[in-house]
């Protein structure tokens, strides 16, 4: 049996950005993308996603304060 | 009756303003309830706003500072004794300030290791199911089942397992012997339902060692997980364990392991990456710090968190970790380490920029911090394609 670890309860939904979609979002926040908190490449959801360095993953966590936030790591 | 209509057309009324769901999800609700109108509805959302909008941090605020008082001042209300029952059944689990310094050191080997493991639908029901799987995981030491003694004359070790117990755990005689044989990598012999291992050299040393190769073998099980004690939560069964592997308790048949956790924080960020770990940290500093009936927000301990798994791995909050890394040579000397910290940057030639707050206290200039962050600029460029 294969172990899909983004299955677990403390894993958020990780998505793996197209190169455009990535491009949009650095221009909405106005930063460069080595400005953003970082996920390493050998992350085992990283991994899962087949996340490759210079990547950007959109991460969807469950906020206690907001409900639902929006974070992105920049693949290392 | 038009209940579903209302709920779409409250949903509509939100397009314009940059709400989180959390917040939005509670004024349709409310909205619902006094089923207002349209108009009385736009009333109110856009005053919502402006309370929300006056709510949020403000740019420049120090909100580190503020964060590390939240945490600080009840911190030193904690109780200093690091042992307690915690009402899980009689396993010891470190509590208060020791375990809140653990979370914040990331230490790799907590002193008290525990992990929840919940069961697939299939094992939770029944008791004996549920026992079942404890067997496979808890840690069987050969001493639990069998009794080991050294025979000096002849230059043998003898095995002899009880019955009973053998049985209870689940085990033949043939997998203990298989298992001591892989162990001591020597010629184990049945005999009369006890196991003799032969040693060839006459060396009193070598029959020494490997009688206690053969005593510290654990013949079923997990190695880490010391204790396993199953409880009733609602209508299922849970187990609890005294030690921790995550890696090899979520590949035992019956777990379900994605709801199985422990409460070793390294752990998650090996296996489950550094998303979930940041998602621990926060679970295990609330918890702890609720438990000793503190009440901080999470906005405080999310703020941490976030300055622990930025650049993608766990770093600890102190001079190994986030305090340590901070590009100023002032500030860092101001943390802790003093000498070292302006010895060492004297000899690599280190030059402060001054960009911080810590260092141009130090020096005495205004503060980078709220209205003292706020500069004329004439066009502010960053990121993007020149």
């Amino acid at each position: 049996m294969k172990f899909r670890m983004q299955d677990h309860i403390l894993v958020p939904k990780h998505e793996l950005l197209k190169k455009k979609e990535a491009e949009e979002i650095l221009n909405v926040l106005g930063i460069a993308k080595e400005d953003l908190p970082k996920i390493k490449a050998e992350d085992p959801i990283a991994k899962e996603i087949g996340a490759k360095p210079g990547d950007i993953v959109r991460i969807i966590r469950d906020s206690p304060t907001a409900g639902k936030s929006i974070v992105y790591r920049l693949v290392i | 009756m038009n209940m579903s209509e209302d709920k779409v057309r409250y949903e509509e009324l939100f397009k314009d303003y940059n709400f989180p769901e959390k917040i939005k999800g509670e004024i349709i609700r409310e909205l619902e309830r006094i089923n207002a109108d349209e108009r009385l509805a736009k009333k109110v959302i856009e005053r919502c706003y402006n309370v929300y909008l006056k709510n949020l941090m403000e740019p420049g605020e120090a909100t580190g500072i503020v964060a590390a008082q939240s945490i600080g001042e009840p911190g030193t209300q904690m109780t200093m004794r690091t042992f307690h029952y915690a009402g899980v059944a009689e396993i010891n689990v470190t509590l208060g300030l020791p375990r809140l310094i653990e979370i914040l050191d990331v230490r790799k080997n907590p002193s008290t290791p525990m992990m929840t493991i919940r069961l697939t639908e299939e094992y939770a029901k029944s008791r004996e199911k549920a026992r079942e799987v404890a067997n496979r995981i808890e840690a069987t030491h050969i001493i639990d089942v069998a009794e080991i003694i050294t025979d000096l004359r002849n230059m043998r070790i003898i095995v002899s397992p009880d019955e009973k117990a053998l049985e209870r755990k689940d085990l033949k005689l043939q997998d203990l012997k298989k298992k001591i044989e892989k162990a001591v990598k020597m010629d184990v012999v049945e005999e009369d339902g006890k196991l003799i291992i032969q040693i060839e050299e006459p060396s009193y040393k070598t029959l020494m060692d490997v009688f206690e190769k053969v005593k510290k073998l654990v013949v079923a099980g997990i190695k880490e997980i010391k204790r396993v004690i199953i409880r009733k939560e609602g209508d299922e069964y849970v187990l609890y364990t005294e030690g921790s592997n995550l890696k090899k308790v979520m590949r035992v048949k019956g777990v379900d392991f994605t709801r199985t956790v422990t409460n070793n924080i390294y752990e998650i960020y090996e296996v489950l990456g550094i998303e979930a770990a940041r998602n621990a940290i926060i679970n295990e500093a609330m918890s702890t710090l609720e438990e000793q009936g503190l009440e901080v927000d999470v906005r405080h301990i999310m703020l941490v968190a976030d300055a622990m798994t930025a650049d993608g791995e766990l770093k600890q909050i102190g001079r190994h970790g986030v305090a340590g890394e901070k590009q100023s040579i002032l500030a860092r000397a101001a943390f802790e380490m003093t000498v070292n910290n302006l010895l060492d940057a004297a000899v690599r030639g280190e030059v402060d920029m001054l960009n911080g707050i810590t260092e141009n206290i130090i020096v005495g200039q205004p503060i980078k911090l709220g209205t003292g962050d706020v500069e004329l600029v004439a066009k502010f460029f960053t990121g993007g394609e020149k």
